[in-house]
């Protein structure tokens, strides 16, 4: 059964004070990543205070006029310039309309909400990250948090999965990261052609041939739901234990503050008890198939 | 000086924890062999005597494209194995096997290895859950595939969601 008791609560105090209000923030740069992937550097408007916020967490970014879409941060929580970064997949009216703003442009940022990755907590262990497309960025933040404090963590293992070559997100990152010590980046598609001479296949066949200790390790996941079920099912073959898997379950957030019920699976409302939950909290409802 | 290539097959993976008398007898249906980057280690459509137990090196499953050039299906490192159609009849590769970097194999002979397996079913049977299993998982790899993941439904998912 499902554990039905109450979420603990977040790790830290980093509800905002007005959460159904948006700020105003400027994109100071935007950059294209993949055909329909942009990434959007965000800076406050003047007057508007800076945003913490912790690895895992989400915005609700407005494009006005149109509405608002649940975004994960994918920069470093560290950085020193203040700014957000959030990618962002065109797949409907608002990540649309959000794609045709442009640098000097402003939209409006609620935030931060939800769970974070339990950096703290996995301290000592070896870490293996499996992203599905565009699950690299609600990631990404984890893995920065990982390599700025790299004494914490034993042997890093980022496994990427793509729909083929020119989808790779953030590949200049992942080659960088793949060449630090004590970092292994595999990057894995699903169709390429005869140039292609990375992995191809589904991502989860890549976790066999990771050198991360059965015993020692904690999985970070984030992808489409049932490569993460496939990816949880090898972890598990490989001695990964379920309190150690952690997944990111992100769906139809609309008021991000547990409200709408618009993500609500099960008992939980997604938005503030997740996104980020251990695989042993939510299993129940990860396997149930939906109508 | 003679050796044996049998130190070889204990350590690869796929036929790890036979028994003694397994590994002496299929030993002698083992070669060496090493392939250049770029070489076609088997082609669509030969005779499928033969598979491969990879020791180092890349090699990749390609297909033809229905509009010209090819397609890699799926790529096999260090200890995977490339082939099973030398199992089944017609005995005929579905697919090219290229070397995507230098690789290093033991090739096992197919028909050798039949003939071995009728002498001793008990090992014929070990053999057949093994490949059996690997077939499995190359299915269920490629239903992954053909769902296309990450796709345009992704707004159901996660990062973006309206």
């Amino acid at each position: 059964m499902s554990d039905l008791s109450p979420s603990p609560a977040l790790p830290f105090p980093l509800q905002t004070v007005a959460p159904w209000k948006p700020e105003p923030w400027v994109i100071a740069e935007r950059k294209e990543e993949t055909a329909g992937v942009f990434t959007f550097f965000l800076e406050p408007r003047d007057g508007c205070a800076p945003m913490t916020f912790l690895p895992g967490q989400f915005n609700m970014l407005y494009s006005f006029g149109t509405g608002e879409s649940a975004i994960s941060h994918s920069g470093d929580a560290e950085r020193s310039d203040g700014r957000l970064v959030h990618t962002i997949r065109r797949v409907g009216n608002v990540t649309n309309s959000l794609a045709r703003l442009r640098e000097g442009e402003t939209l409006g940022v609620r935030g931060p909400f939800g769970t974070a990755w339990p950096m703290e907590e996995m301290r000592g262990r070896d870490l293996v990250f499996v992203a599905g497309g565009i699950g690299l960025a609600p990631l990404r933040p984890a893995i920065y948090h990982a390599l700025n404090h790299r004494g914490d963590y034993g042997r890093i293992t980022i496994l990427a999965g793509a729909r083929n070559p020119a989808e790779v997100l953030y590949p200049d990152e992942l080659d960088e990261w793949g060449a630090l010590e004590g970092v292994e980046v595999h990057v894995t598609v699903d169709r390429a052609t005869d140039t292609w001479t990375r992995n191809v296949g589904v991502v989860t066949r890549l976790i066999p041939r990771a050198g991360f200790s059965k015993d020692n390790a904690a999985a970070l996941i984030c992808g489409p739901e049932i490569m993460m079920r496939y990816t949880v099912a090898e972890l598990v073959k490989r001695g990964v234990t379920h309190d150690h898997i952690h997944v990111t379950m992100e769906r139809n957030m609309k008021c991000a503050v547990a409200l709408c019920g618009h993500c609500q699976l099960g008992s939980e409302f997604l938005c503030k008890d997740g996104p980020v939950y251990s695989f042993d909290r939510i299993r129940f409802w990860f396997e149930q198939r939906e109508c | 000086m003679t050796t044996t290539l049998e130190p070889i097959l204990r350590k690869h993976p796929f036929f790890d924890g036979l028994t003694d008398a397994d590994y002496a007898l299929i030993t002698g249906c083992a070669k060496n062999v090493r392939f250049r980057k770029g070489e076609t280690l088997a082609r669509e459509g030969d005779s499928a005597d033969q598979f491969f137990l990879i020791r180092e090196g890349r090699v990749s499953l390609d297909f033809p494209a229905p509009h010209g050039g090819r397609v890699r299906i799926q790529t096999l490192d260090a200890g995977e194995v490339a082939g099973y159609s030398w199992l089944m009849p017609p005995f005929v590769w579905q697919f090219d096997v290229v070397a995507v970097t230098d690789v290093r194999a033991l090739e096992m002979n197919g028909g050798c290895l039949r003939g071995k397996c009728d002498e001793d079913p008990r090992l014929g049977y070990t053999l057949m859950q093994r490949f059996s299993q690997l077939m499995a998982d190359r299915l269920a790899g490629t239903r992954l595939q053909l769902l296309d993941l990450y796709g345009a439904r992704e707004e159901s998912g996660y990062s973006a969601h309206e």
